[in-house]
């Protein structure tokens, strides 16, 4: 049996190194902000999001037909379509597509389904070579390490990390931290991979019923290069990623890197409907847990996530933590509440590595009541007899990660300047300590079940917690 | 579809099916004309901009000219366009690597999107979909006639339902992944250069 991950002492090893920590901080506070500079140029984003709730939820109730759709139609495109029960069952569909074309190299674009699933060391193992193509990627490929972020995998490194690592594997100039210089190392060396390797990969950020079509955003262009290049492409998606039309693809995309990094768009978003004349394109829908999450009443809503990462940039913890203390593939508060739906026992503490103000509910763009969610991960470690561990996590995730002057002042802010509807009945309880412990107004005697019976149910019964 | 595929796929449509929540609906979704820009040129060339492209208004009638003096180092010039017959055709290349022997990419966009600054590329254009990506540098001619307002309008260009292929390009490749800084190039074009040319009349060629 696992051992909890301990995000909280995780995280303290990374609040030790001040330099890091406060670079992080910074960075991805910039990244909310340009957000919601990004939001404010749109007149109707707040129905955006409404719409894109909607869209997800109405395609979450309709998955089994959307699927279906789906799936005839990028067989009817030349597609070869696969089915995915676990990772395993997806690790070994790509390996056996690669063993069958003799391929013993792989480059490939970012993709969380993978990260998920653990096929690069499962390919290695076998004896493929697997080259990262993404920047922030390769750089976690090269440092043996997780991404630390899902759209940034290595935004929690500076620069001087960046060239001590290019230095040792590329022999590059260790004294040159110049950022166009690194990005421009990794040019040179990935260039190679791309022309020679026989097959490819990608995930999707979108796949669309009504065409067949996956729908692949990036700014580097390194997608587009994995699916083209080699005559194999093989893109991998969660079977969460359907949704319905073309016409719904368009309030997705408005709002996707928007919410990421406050940009109107990505540089590149590509849609691809079938394979090139001479090549094979093969779709791999994997479930992995993801059904058995869509019949959680309780929590199935995680599964409209877009994986913006905007929940992970304005999260007063994961800017002072970094996403590897998370110990896990979805990291920030979409992680807490994804997380253990995988694992139950090995994510137990993660449900406490958050304050709960409510901030990463307002900026989600699909309208996932993340804050809630986890304040009911909360209550499920504690119905699971585990309360002695949910006093003390709740206690060591305030005293450890938000007890220096400067993240209070810098929560502080999120709340004043982002935060118009603080959920009070989450920020002050007995489950979160951040709010005891910074002597706020005394807790309600209103529990979250009281609370939410007399104020929510009143007026939508249908809202599942 | 073997037999282990077919008890995967079957599996998992009935786990789907046994745990789907209660139907919703699926929202009417509006196209938001109400806040169309005033300018779409305009619009469109502040959003390329900010995303590391570069527009050229005025007419540039001369392309052999300004190919010279923008790329003057170039050899290899790949032209899918009637404007301009360029070194080489994607037709000439074995093999889809081989755009990365192509200094420029001359293309034409059927469509701009102004509240993006994006530009559509498809299978069509392309023809080696790897010319837009391998080569250094891209040069776009669009017809500001082509320049729609949102994404909405976008999607409903005909490619997104029948293009193996189609791309909305918005500038060069970047990256912000070290330092948060975003710099250029990533892995793919160094430039994007568009271009804002009226499409033009049949034969005339010039270059």
């Amino acid at each position: 049996m696992s051992h909890p991950v301990d995000q909280a002492k995780n995280a303290e090893e990374f609040l030790a190194d001040t330099v890091h920590e406060q670079r992080l901080d910074k960075l991805l506070w910039a990244m909310r902000m340009r957000r919601d500079a990004a939001a404010r140029q749109v007149p109707e984003w707040e129905e955006l999001r409404t719409l894109a709730s909607e869209i997800k939820e109405h395609t979450l109730s309709h998955l089994s037909d959307y699927l279906i759709q789906f799936e005839a139609r990028a067989t009817a495109n030349g597609a070869i379509v696969h089915w995915a029960r676990d990772a395993h069952e997806h690790n070994q569909i790509v390996y056996d597509l690669l063993a069958g074309q003799g391929a013993d190299t792989l480059v490939k674009s970012k993709s969380m389904l993978t990260e998920e699933c653990e096929l690069r060391p499962f390919l290695e193992r076998r004896g493929i070579r697997v080259t990262e193509t993404d920047l922030g990627e390769r750089i976690q490929q090269l440092d043996n390490q997780p991404p630390g972020h899902i759209i940034g995998p290595a935004i929690h490194k500076t620069n001087k990390d960046v060239a001590v690592l290019f230095s040792q594997k590329y022999g590059s100039d260790l004294n040159n931290e110049d950022t166009a210089y690194l990005a421009g190392v990794m040019r040179e060396n990935t260039r190679p991979d791309f022309l020679h390797a026989p097959a490819g990969m990608t995930g999707a950020n979108f796949v669309v019923a009504e065409t067949g079509a996956i729908v692949v955003a990036t700014n580097e262009g390194n997608a587009d290069l994995s699916a083209h290049t080699p005559p194999l492409h093989i893109c991998s998606v969660g079977i969460e990623k359907i949704i319905p039309t073309t016409e719904s693809l368009a309030v997705f995309i408005r709002l996707l890197a928007r919410s990421a990094t406050g940009d109107p768009i990505t540089q590149y978003t590509s849609t691809f409907r079938g394979p090139r004349k001479g090549a094979a394109m093969h779709v791999i829908l994997v479930d992995n847990g993801r059904s058995a999450r869509l019949g959680m009443k309780r929590f199935w809503h995680s599964l409209k996530c877009i994986r913006c990462a905007a929940c992970m940039n304005t999260c007063p913890v994961y800017r002072r933590s970094g996403g590897l203390s998370y110990g896990s593939t979805y990291m920030g508060p979409i992680g807490i509440i994804m997380m253990p739906t995988f694992e139950i026992r090995k994510y137990s503490k993660l449900p406490f590595a958050s304050t709960l103000n409510g901030s990463c509910t307002n900026v989600c763009p699909v309208k996932i009541d993340i804050h809630e969610q986890i304040y009911g991960w909360r209550e499920v470690m504690e119905e699971n007899g585990q309360i002695q561990v949910v006093k003390k996590e709740a206690m060591r995730v305030a005293d450890k990660v938000l007890s220096h002057p400067a993240p209070y002042q810098i929560a502080t802010a999120a709340l004043s300047s982002a935060l118009e509807v603080l959920p009070h009945f989450a920020v002050y309880n007995r489950l979160n300590a951040w709010g005891k412990h910074r002597n706020v107004p005394e807790a309600s005697r209103e529990t979250f079940h009281e609370w939410y019976r007399n104020h929510r149910l009143k007026t939508n019964e249908e809202v599942r917690l | 579809m073997n037999s282990t595929q077919a008890l995967s796929r079957n599996t998992i449509l009935d786990a789907v099916r046994g745990n789907q929540p209660v139907a919703q609906p699926m929202p009417t979704i509006p196209h938001f004309h109400t806040n169309k820009p005033a300018d779409l040129v305009a619009t469109f060339c502040e959003f390329i901009a900010r995303m590391a492209g570069v527009v050229v208004t005025k007419d540039v009638s001369d392309l052999d000219s300004f190919l010279r003096v923008k790329f003057p180092d170039a050899r290899v010039i790949c032209s899918t366009i009637p404007e301009y017959a360029g070194t080489i055709k994607p037709a000439r290349l074995n093999h889809w690597s081989e755009a990365s022997t192509i200094d420029v990419c001359m293309l034409r966009s059927p469509m701009g999107v102004a509240e993006t600054g994006s530009i559509l590329l498809s299978d069509i254009e392309l023809q080696v979909n790897t010319i837009a990506f391998l080569a250094h540098d891209l040069v776009v001619l669009l017809d500001p006639k082509q320049i729609v307002s949102n994404i909405h309008d976008a999607y409903e260009h005909p490619y997104f339902k029948l293009r193996p292929y189609s791309v909305l390009m918005t500038g060069p490749s970047g990256s912000g992944d070290i330092g948060g800084i975003v710099v250029h190039p990533a892995q793919a074009a160094k430039t994007l250069t568009v271009l804002l040319s009226p499409t033009p009349n049949a034969g005339k060629r010039t270059g």
